[in-house]
C-alpha cells in the first residue's frame, strides 16, 4: 500500500512539474529563445526523483534549504547541462521549482498511510493544474493580441516565434500600430461612435425600463403575469430571426447606417434583460417606504424619481454596465445595418479592417486590443456589482 | 374608494409599462410576424429598395443666344424591375424667366413647372429639355439653377405588401440545400458545444469552490472570455491558428510535434488513426467547437459556482466523518445538487448555441464544414440575396427550438415526476 501510494504520488507530482516547467518553456520560446523540445522524459525523470527524494528526506533538513537544493539541482539539469540558457529563463524554472517543492511539502510517508490519500492528492494536484491550465488557456490569446500589436509586420515575419517587445525602442515606434489605426483608419471616430451608440442605448434603456420595472415589480393590473414571463421568453429568442425583417423595414424607411437605428435595435433587444433584473431588485426594496409617500400624496413619478431610484442605485448601475457591455460588444446587427464606413462602431469596423487582406495583422491586432480594453476594465473594477447581476440576469450571448 | 384607487393603479401601470412594450412590439415581436410573411415571398435584395422617379438636372447655355438657357433633365425610373405609376414633376425658375418649348405634358404657372408624365415602365429612360429666354437681359447664374432641385412623385407597388404567396422558399430550405448536413452540423455544433461548455463550467467551478491564494482574481480571470468582445476574440484566435505564420503551428512545428503546419479552420476532414481504425474528424468544425466551448463555459461556471456556494457545508462534514473519499463526496453530494441548475444551463445554452451566428461567421465564414443554420440564413439572405429564403430559414429555426423546448420540458416533467 505504502509503496503503491508512493509512486502514485511521485508520478502526479512529476506530471504536474511537466505541465509547469513545459507552460514556462513555451513562454520563453515565444521571447525568441530557441528551444526545440521539451525533454519531457528528463523532466518526468527529474520531478519523480524528485519527489522521491522529498518523501525520503522528509524532515531530516528545513524545508526551505530542501527546496532550495532541489531547485539547484532541477536548474543545474535543465539550464545548464541539457542547454545553456539565459539568466532569466532560469530564474524562472528556480521558482517554479521552488514553489513545486513547496507545494508537495505538506505530503509525507504518513499522510501516504492514510484512507483515500492517492484521491487528495489526485484532487489537490488536479485542481492546481485546473488553475494554471484554465488560467493559461484563456489569458494566453489575450496576451498573443496584445503583444502582436507591439511588433512590427518584419519582425514577426523574420521570426514568428518571437514576440518579445523591445521597450528600449522609440515611443512612437513601439505605438506606431496604433498611431496607424487612428490615423489612416480613423478608430477615434469609431469609438466615438461606438461609445455614442452604448451610452445613447445605455440611457434610453434605462428611461423605459426603471418604470416598467416598477410597474411589473409592485403595481397590480391584468396582464401582468403575462408581461413578465413574455419578457423572459422575448428574452431568449433569437437574434438571427429578427435580422431579416429589421434589415427590410430600416431599408425602406431609410434607418440603415444610422445611428438611430442602432439605438432602436439596441434598447429593445437589451430591455428584457434590464427589466427582468431590475424588477427583481424591485421587490426587495421595502413596501412601507412607498405607503408612506403616498400618503404624503406623491404621484408615481415623485415614488419612482424619489424613492426607488435612490434606493437602488446599486442594482441600475449593474444594469447599466451590462447593457453598455451588450451595446458595446455588439456585432451582428451592426454587420447588418452598417455598410457605409463613416458610420461604423468599432467592432464593425475592425470587421472591415480584416476583410482587406492586406491589412497587417498586428493593426488588426491593436484594434482588437482598443475594443477589448474599455470593456475588460469595466468588467474588472465593478466586477463585484457585475457577477451578482450575471447570475440573476445572464447576458445573452 | 377602493375601486378608484384600484382603477388609478391600473392606469398608472399601464403608462409606465407602455412605452418598453410598445418598443419591444415594433422591434422584436412585429419582425417576427413579417419574418412569416416574407418566408412565403419571392422577394430579393434588390426588390426591397422602393422604385423612385429620379430627375438629374443638367443646364446648359445656349451658343450665340446669351439671352437663352438650355435645362437638360434626365429622368428614370430608379428600379430595374417596377413601374412607377402617376409620375408627377415640379420645378421652380427664377422669376424672369420666361419659358420657350412648353411640353404637352406640363404646364409653366407662377414661375413653376409641372408636368404629368403618366405611368413609367420599369428601366424607363428619357432626356426632357425646357429652354428658356430671359427678357430683361440679366445673367444666368448657373450654380443658384443647378441648386433647385426638381421635386418628383409617383406611385409604385410595394413588393413587400402585396399578396402573392408561394411555399417555393420552404421547399427550396427542406430539399434543395443540403438540409440535412446543415441541420447535422447545427445540431454537433450547438451539442458538442453546450455539452463542453457545462463539463468545463463544472470542473472550474468545483476548481474555484475551493480556498487558494488569488481565488478572486482566478475568478474574473474566467469570465474574460465571455465579456470581452467576440470581433477581437475571433480574430486573435485566427491569428493564434493560422496555418501559415500562426502562432500555435509555428509553436508545435517547432517543437517538432507535427510535420506540416495543419490548417485548424480551413480543412474539412483530417484522418485520425487511434488502435488501427481510421475515421474522420470534422477539423474546422471541431476548432470552432473548442472557440465556442471556450468563450461561453463562463456563463456556466458563474451559475454552477453560485450554487456549489450555497450547499450547506453540513453534507461534506457529515461525510468526512462516514469516511467518504474526495470523488464520492463529488459524485454523491455535489453532482446531485447542481443537476437543477445543469438542465436549465443546457436549455439556455443549446438556444443560444443553437443561433449563435457571429463565432462562426468571425472565425471561417461558414466555410469548410461549418455552415450552420443561422449562417445558412445570412448566405441565403445577403450574400445569394435571396430574402425571401433567408426568411424562411429562420423560420426553420424557430420551428426547431420550440420543438426542442418542446421535447425538453416534457422530458424535465417526467423526470421531476419520477423523483
Amino acid at each position: 500500500m505504502r509503496i503503491k501510494n508512493t509512486i502514485i504520488f511521485s508520478l502526479i507530482s512529476s506530471f504536474f512539474l511537466i505541465f509547469l516547467i513545459s507552460i514556462w518553456k513555451i513562454l520563453a520560446t515565444l521571447q525568441g529563445l530557441n528551444i526545440n523540445s521539451f525533454n519531457i522524459e528528463v523532466l518526468f525523470i527529474l520531478g519523480f526523483l524528485i519527489s522521491l527524494a522529498h518523501l525520503g528526506i522528509a524532515n531530516r533538513i528545513k524545508s526551505i534549504y530542501k527546496s532550495i537544493i532541489f531547485s539547484s539541482v532541477f536548474v543545474f539539469c535543465d539550464g545548464y547541462l541539457i542547454q545553456k540558457l539565459p539568466i532569466w529563463y532560469n530564474v524562472g524554472v528556480f521558482l517554479i521549482l521552488y514553489f513545486f517543492s513547496y507545494k508537495i511539502g505538506k505530503y509525507s510517508f504518513i499522510g501516504l498511510k492514510e484512507e483515500h490519500s492517492t484521491q487528495v492528492i489526485l484532487f489537490d494536484f488536479l485542481t492546481l493544474f485546473g488553475i494554471l491550465f484554465f488560467s493559461f488557456v484563456i489569458l494566453f490569446p489575450f496576451y498573443m493580441m496584445l503583444v502582436t500589436s507591439f511588433k512590427t509586420q518584419i519582425a514577426l515575419l523574420v521570426n514568428p516565434l518571437d514576440f518579445s517587445i523591445n521597450f528600449g525602442q522609440d515611443i512612437k515606434d513601439l505605438f506606431k500600430s496604433y498611431f496607424v489605426i487612428f490615423k489612416s483608419y480613423k478608430f477615434g471616430k469609431y469609438i466615438l461612435t461606438s461609445t455614442i451608440v452604448s451610452v445613447g442605448t445605455v440611457i434610453i434603456t434605462l428611461l423605459f425600463a426603471i418604470p416598467a420595472a416598477y410597474a411589473v415589480a409592485r403595481l397590480n393590473f391584468f396582464g401582468k403575469t403575462f408581461l413578465s414571463t413574455s419578457i423572459l421568453i422575448i428574452y431568449m429568442f433569437p437574434a438571427i430571426v429578427l435580422v431579416i425583417p429589421l434589415y427590410t423595414i430600416f431599408s425602406q424607411l431609410g434607418l440603415r447606417n444610422s445611428i438611430e437605428g442602432l439605438l432602436i435595435v439596441y434598447t429593445a433587444t437589451t430591455l428584457p434583460v434590464a427589466i427582468y433584473m431590475l424588477q427583481g431588485y424591485f421587490k426587495s426594496i421595502p413596501k412601507e417606504l412607498e405607503e408612506a409617500a403616498i400618503l404624503d400624496k406623491l404621484s408615481w413619478f415623485g415614488i419612482i424619481t424619489k424613492i426607488i431610484i435612490p434606493l437602488s442605485i446599486p442594482a441600475i448601475s449593474s444594469v447599466a454596465l451590462y447593457v453598455f457591455m451588450i451595446a458595446w460588444n455588439e456585432f451582428l446587427f451592426s454587420l447588418m445595418f452598417l455598410d457605409n464606413p463613416n458610420s461604423f462602431t468599432l467592432s464593425r469596423a475592425i470587421q472591415y479592417l480584416s476583410g482587406d487582406a492586406e491589412t497587417p495583422r498586428q493593426y488588426l491586432m491593436a484594434g482588437s486590443v482598443v475594443v477589448t480594453l474599455p470593456v475588460l476594465f469595466i468588467f474588472v473594477y465593478f466586477e463585484k456589482y457585475l457577477v451578482s447581476g450575471l447570475t440573476a440576469g445572464s447576458v445573452k450571448g | 374608494m377602493n375601486d378608484t384607487l384600484a382603477n388609478t393603479e391600473k392606469k398608472t401601470a399601464y403608462i409606465l409599462t407602455l412605452p418598453a412594450v410598445l418598443l419591444v412590439f415594433a422591434i422584436i415581436l412585429f419582425p417576427i410576424f413579417a419574418n412569416v410573411w416574407i418566408s412565403f415571398k419571392e422577394v430579393e435584395l434588390k426588390d426591397i429598395r422602393i422604385p423612385e422617379p429620379r430627375a438629374k438636372k443638367i443646364v446648359k447655355s445656349i451658343p450665340d443666344e446669351p439671352s437663352k438657357i438650355k435645362i437638360l433633365y434626365k429622368l428614370r425610373n430608379s428600379s430595374l424591375l417596377q413601374e412607377i405609376r402617376d409620375v408627377s414633376f415640379k420645378d421652380n425658375f427664377p422669376k424672369n424667366f420666361q419659358i420657350e418649348n412648353l411640353d404637352s405634358r406640363c404646364e409653366y404657372t407662377k414661375s413653376s413647372l409641372k408636368c404629368e408624365f403618366g405611368n413609367w415602365p420599369a428601366k424607363y429612360k428619357e432626356n426632357f429639355q425646357v429652354i428658356f429666354s430671359i427678357n430683361d437681359g440679366s445673367e444666368i447664374d448657373k450654380k443658384t439653377l443647378k441648386s433647385i432641385k426638381p421635386k418628383l412623385d409617383g406611385k409604385s407597388d410595394n413588393i413587400l405588401l402585396n399578396t402573392n404567396f408561394t411555399l417555393k422558399n420552404f421547399k427550396k430550405v427542406l430539399f434543395e440545400n443540403e438540409f440535412l448536413d446543415l441541420l447535422l452540423t447545427t445540431f454537433y455544433y450547438t451539442f458538442f458545444g453546450t455539452v463542453g461548455s457545462i463539463v468545463f463550467g463544472i470542473l472550474t467551478a468545483q476548481m474555484v469552490n475551493q480556498k487558494f491564494f488569488g481565488r478572486t482574481f482566478m475568478r474574473s480571470v474566467l469570465l474574460f472570455p465571455y465579456v470581452a468582445p467576440v470581433v477581437a476574440l475571433a480574430y486573435t484566435w485566427e491569428l493564434l491558428l493560422d496555418p501559415n505564420s500562426g502562432t500555435l503551428n509555428s509553436l508545435l512545428l517547432n517543437y517538432q510535434i507535427i510535420e506540416t503546419p495543419i490548417n485548424l479552420l480551413g480543412q474539412k476532414y483530417i484522418e485520425i488513426g487511434i488502435f488501427g481504425f481510421d475515421f474522420k474528424l470534422r477539423l474546422a468544425l471541431t476548432t470552432v467547437i473548442m472557440f465556442e466551448i471556450w468563450r461561453y463555459f463562463p456563463l456556466a461556471f458563474l451559475f454552477i459556482l453560485a450554487r456549489l456556494q450555497a450547499i450547506p457545508k453540513e453534507l461534506y462534514e457529515a461525510a468526512d466523518v462516514d469516511g467518504a473519499s474526495p470523488f464520492q463526496k463529488f459524485f454523491k453530494i455535489t453532482l446531485p445538487q447542481i443537476t437543477a441548475v445543469i438542465s436549465i444551463l443546457f436549455m439556455i445554452r443549446f438556444i443560444w448555441n443553437f443561433n449563435k451566428f457571429e463565432d462562426v461567421f468571425l472565425l471561417t465564414g461558414g466555410a469548410s464544414g461549418t455552415r450552420t443554420l443561422p449562417i445558412n440564413v445570412y448566405q441565403q439572405g445577403f450574400a445569394i440575396s435571396d430574402i425571401g429564403m433567408g426568411s424562411a430559414v429562420s423560420i426553420v429555426i424557430v420551428v426547431l427550438l420550440l420543438m426542442f423546448m418542446f421535447f425538453y420540458f416534457r422530458l424535465l416533467g417526467k423526470r421531476v415526476d419520477e423523483n
